[in-house]
Order: structure tokens, then C-alpha cells, then sequence
């Protein structure tokens, strides 16, 4: 009788299509995978440790450093998380609350091309990959007109922004704005309507409703399972509130709907990026907050709606100018946890497409 | 003509202009189309994207061809943060590649462990265990940089005898 050699093959950490420096150990009959088993820590850098060594503004920068193709995003959720541990929340004036907004789904828009833009990439269409690349370098040259920095911008601070918008940002940014729907017309052009795109990606890795909320999914992954869920509109922070946009959800959650997912939400970004540049008031932009952060004991959880997922940070403070405990809840590390199941019995190929469209950031997996 | 002793074969082989001619344009190829390793570490492997991108376009100075392969590849970019657990594979990588071969250091994590010095976890800088030929400074460097960086390895590719005059008296 006939019969394949079982093969154990490393894919990982150096491979192109892991995004970064993840490893997964398959067994191949064949070519298709039989079981997938993750390896990860090959990016610890111990941040979580670090936190507990640097002050409250010090550990700020790292926040970018974490998701590093969100990083304004990441900053957000951790001022947050200490504004809220100060119990200042409602403090912060409201141009610094739309500043956030605003510089906050304009980050997400640049993620998500990004993803899309690596998608592409990852089933060899190299054209679709120089459109993203190009929208994004649009988004990042405003994120460096706030900040002065591309990717880490160290912007936000405990209690408001580190800066006003400097001159000409409304009038740069309305113009990208107004030009990106075409820019989503023409990604969906090139990429989603190729019927290449599809045959890759359709039905590719499904993950059922029931699955999806078993291993913990969150954000646009489990939006694409068809789970309606949002936290911008179903615990709005910030004024989020004030906001009305849609959620796109998907039916079957294959890897196409993944991707589907994410070109609505780009489009709904850019609806609320729009209202908050109508909206943005005159005013301050910090709050009046002490020179030296000293939040009162205690510990906080506050999480946010990142580009990946929910972004959540635990803090424990024990009255002192650092944190005595800071933990990370990654959205990348709760949605690999998924990948050996939707590896099992699927062509290798097809795991590399089912991977890239999970979106995972090593530096947040890792942390 | 003169006949050659075997004992002055080496001086010869020394003196032969045309050897040295080759070298000199096996050089200025060598350093016109350094083909980079599609490795990335952490957040300046993003940036390195970039640099491939339609703005910045490495492809100017021919240097857009990423190979998956080390076996294809002259230069490694250590683009982020190596870590304890990394640092093996980052070396096997190196030795499997092909002489000549250049590394890059891209960003302070490759420097000196950069934001990340006193983590636990993080090898402080490339240079520590590979020979590093140009590093670029920034967190993460811009693609101007990485570009600026490639090109002065191109200078030090194609006139090893001026690098080896700096660095006597550096």
C-alpha cells in the first residue's frame, strides 16, 4: 500500500510570511498539515519587566514598540488605562479627545493597509502590496507632522497630547481623507475583485462562531466570524459616543471575510476621521495633571479597540512614581492561539494565506 | 622574455596587474547589487519594508532584491531587538550565507539592545557576536538612513583599500 512519509517541518522563526519572529512546528503528510504546534518567544524583550523599572511617562515610548504598525493606538490604550487609575478620565480637555480620535483611526487606516498590503504579498501579489505601502507612507507623513516620528510616536500623554496639531495638519489630513475612499476603490480593484485573491484566500481557514468565541478571539477576527461586537461602540471611551458608524461583520469567517472585514472598517475610519475634523474644537490640550505622576494604590483594567483586537492593560500601582506590577493583554497573542486549529488538515500553502490573515504583530505577542 | 624562477611566482602573481584589475570590478559589481536577506526582527524590519516601497525605492541602488534564501543573499540587515532566544539563529543564518558577506546594523536595538538595555532578555547588539561593517542609528532609523547606510557599505564594497586607511587611524 501507499503511503507518505510523515515529514516535521519548521517554518519559522526566519520565514517571509510569519511576520516577524514566530515559529510553528508542523507535521506534513503530504503537503498537508496534520498538526501545527506554536513556538513563540523568540522577541521577549521583557517590556512588562521594564515597565516596573521606569516611570509612568518613561514607559510611554515603549507602547509603540509593542504593536509597532500601531503605535499611536497602543500609547492610547495605556494612557488610558493610568488616566483611569487617576481617576481623571472626564479631565481631558476635548481637543485633546478628538486629537486622539482623529490620530487614533487614522493609525488603525495604516494598519490596515499594512495588513492588506502583507496579505497581498503573501500570496505573490506584489502590486497590491506597493498600493498599501503607498497609502500608508501618506498616514504615516501626518503621524510625523504631530510627532516628528513614522513609527513610534510618542505622542500621548497622561492627561491629554503632548502637542497641538501643528499648522496645515487639518487642511493635509481633510485632503487624504477626502482622496482615500478611491484609494480603498482602487485596493479593492486590484486585490479583493482578482479572482486569483480569491481562489487563495475563499474558504480558506474557517473559523465558526462557536470557535472564535472559545479561543477568545477579539476585534476584526471575531467581527469576521460574525460576532457583532465593537468596543468603540459598545464601551465607548474617550467620545466614542458621539460617533455613529457601523461595524462590519462577516458570515463565514474564512480567511476571505478577514480580509473583507477590514476593508469596511478602513471605510468606516474614515467616516469618523471626517466628523471629528468637522467637530474638533478650539482649546487646550493637556489637562492640569502633577509634574510627577503618583497615581493612588490600587489597580486598574482598561482596554481599548486596537487595530488587532482588544488592547487591555493591567496596572497595579502601589502609590509609588512607577508601576509595581504592569501586565499586557495582547488581542496577537489570544488570536494565534487559534492557528494549529485552523492549520489542521489544510494545505501548507493555504496556512500561510490563513496565518497572514490574522494579522499578528510579534512584538505584541511576545511583548 | 624573461624566465620566471619558482621562487618569484608569488611576487609575480603580487605585481600582475590584470588579477588586480579583476578584483577591483568584481568589487564594483559586488557593491552595485548587494542582495539584502528578507529578515526581519522586530519594529525596523517594518521600516526596512518601507525602504523597498514606491517612495524611497531601493531599487535605485540595487539593492531591492530581498531573498528569502541566505544561501542568495551578500548582506543581513539585523533589523530589531535580538533576543537570548533569537541570537542562535541570527548567527546560523549568518553562517549559512554565502562569502562575501556584510552585515547591517539597523537601528540601536542591533547597536547596543537600544530602549531594551537592561531587559533580561535582549543580546546587546550584533556586534557582540557577528562582525557588524556599517551601523545605522535611530528608533527605528528612517528609510533615508537605511538607504544612506547601503550606500556607504557600497563605498566600502568597491574600495576596501580606503576603509582599511580609515580604520587605521580610528
Amino acid at each position: 500500500m501507499l503511503k507518505t512519509q510523515e515529514l516535521t517541518l519548521n517554518l519559522g522563526p526566519h520565514h517571509p510570511s510569519t511576520h516577524g519572529v514566530f515559529r510553528c512546528v508542523l507535521n506534513l503528510e503530504g503537503e498537508y498539515i496534520q498538526k501545527a504546534v506554536n513556538h513563540l518567544g523568540y522577541l521577549h524583550r521583557g517590556i512588562e519587566k521594564l515597565a516596573e523599572s521606569r516611570t509612568y511617562t518613561q514607559f510611554i515610548p515603549y507602547n509603540g514598540r509593542l504593536d509597532y504598525v500601531a503605535g499611536m493606538l497602543n500609547e492610547w490604550t495605556y494612557v488610558h488605562a493610568v488616566e483611569k487609575l487617576m481617576g481623571i478620565t472626564e479631565e481631558i480637555p476635548e481637543r485633546a479627545q478628538y486629537i486622539r480620535v482623529i490620530l487614533g483611526e487614522l493609525q488603525r487606516l495604516a494598519s490596515h493597509a499594512i495588513y492588506i498590503a502583507s496579505m497581498a504579498l503573501d500570496v505573490a501579489g506584489a502590486t497590491a502590496w506597493f498600493y498599501g505601502f503607498r497609502d500608508r507612507d501618506e498616514i504615516l507623513d501626518l503621524l510625523e507632522m504631530v510627532s516628528g516620528q513614522r513609527l513610534m510616536p510618542n505622542y500621548m500623554r497622561i492627561g491629554g497630547v503632548a502637542a497641538d496639531l501643528p499648522e496645515g495638519f487639518i487642511e493635509k489630513c481633510q485632503a487624504l481623507i477626502d482622496e482615500f475612499p478611491n484609494r480603498i476603490a482602487e485596493q479593492e480593484g486590484i486585490l479583493i475583485g482578482n479572482e486569483i485573491f480569491q481562489a487563495r484566500v475563499k474558504n480558506v481557514g474557517p473559523i465558526s462562531k462557536e470557535m472564535a468565541l472559545d479561543y477568545g478571539l477579539t476585534g476584526p477576527n471575531l467581527r469576521a466570524s460574525g460576532v457583532d461586537t465593537d468596543l468603540r461602540r459598545d464601551e465607548p471611551y474617550g467620545i466614542y459616543d458621539r460617533f455613529d458608524f457601523k461595524v462590519p461583520v462577516g458570515e463565514k469567517g474564512d480567511t476571505f471575510d478577514r480580509v473583507l472585514v477590514r476593508i469596511e472598517e478602513m471605510k468606516e475610519s474614515v467616516k469618523i476621521v471626517k466628523k471629528a475634523l468637522r467637530d474638533i474644537p478650539e482649546g487646550p490640550v493637556m489637562a492640569k495633571v502633577p509634574k510627577v505622576i503618583k497615581p493612588p494604590v490600587g489597580e486598574v483594567y482598561s482596554r481599548i479597540e486596537n487595530a488587532k483586537g482588544h488592547l487591555g492593560f493591567h496596572i497595579v500601582s502601589d502609590g509609588s512614581t512607577k508601576p509595581y506590577r504592569l501586565r499586557i493583554y495582547s488581542p496577537c497573542f489570544v488570536n494565534i492561539g487559534i492557528f494549529p486549529e485552523m492549520a489542521k488538515g489544510i494545505h501548507l500553502m493555504d496556512a500561510v494565506v490563513a496565518l497572514a490573515s490574522l494579522d499578528i504583530v510579534l512584538g505584541e505577542i511576545d511583548r | 622574455m624573461d624566465v620566471i624562477k619558482p621562487n618569484q611566482v608569488d611576487e609575480v602573481v603580487r605585481n600582475n596587474v590584470v588579477l588586480s584589475t579583476v578584483d577591483a570590478a568584481f568589487n564594483w559589481c559586488r557593491s552595485r547589487s548587494l542582495w539584502p536577506l528578507t529578515f526581519g526582527l522586530a519594529c525596523c524590519a517594518i521600516e526596512m519594508m518601507a525602504t523597498a516601497d514606491t517612495r524611497y525605492d531601493l531599487a535605485r541602488f540595487g539593492s531591492e532584491v530581498f531573498r528569502p534564501s541566505p544561501r542568495q543573499c551578500d548582506l543581513m540587515i539585523i533589523a530589531g531587538t535580538i533576543t537570548k532566544k533569537m541570537q542562535p539563529v541570527v548567527k546560523r543564518l549568518y553562517e549559512q550565507m554565502a562569502e562575501p558577506k556584510y552585515v547591517l546594523a539597523m537601528g540601536s536595538c542591533a547597536i547596543s539592545g537600544g530602549p531594551f538595555v537592561d531587559s533580561y532578555n535582549v543580546v546587546l547588539g550584533g556586534d557582540t557576536f557577528l562582525p557588524v561593517d556599517v551601523y545605522v542609528p535611530g528608533c527605528p532609523p528612517r528609510p533615508e538612513a537605511l538607504i544612506y547606510g547601503i550606500l556607504q557599505l557600497r563605498e566600502k564594497v568597491a574600495n576596501p583599500k580606503k576603509i582599511e586607511g580609515l580604520r587605521k587611524h580610528g
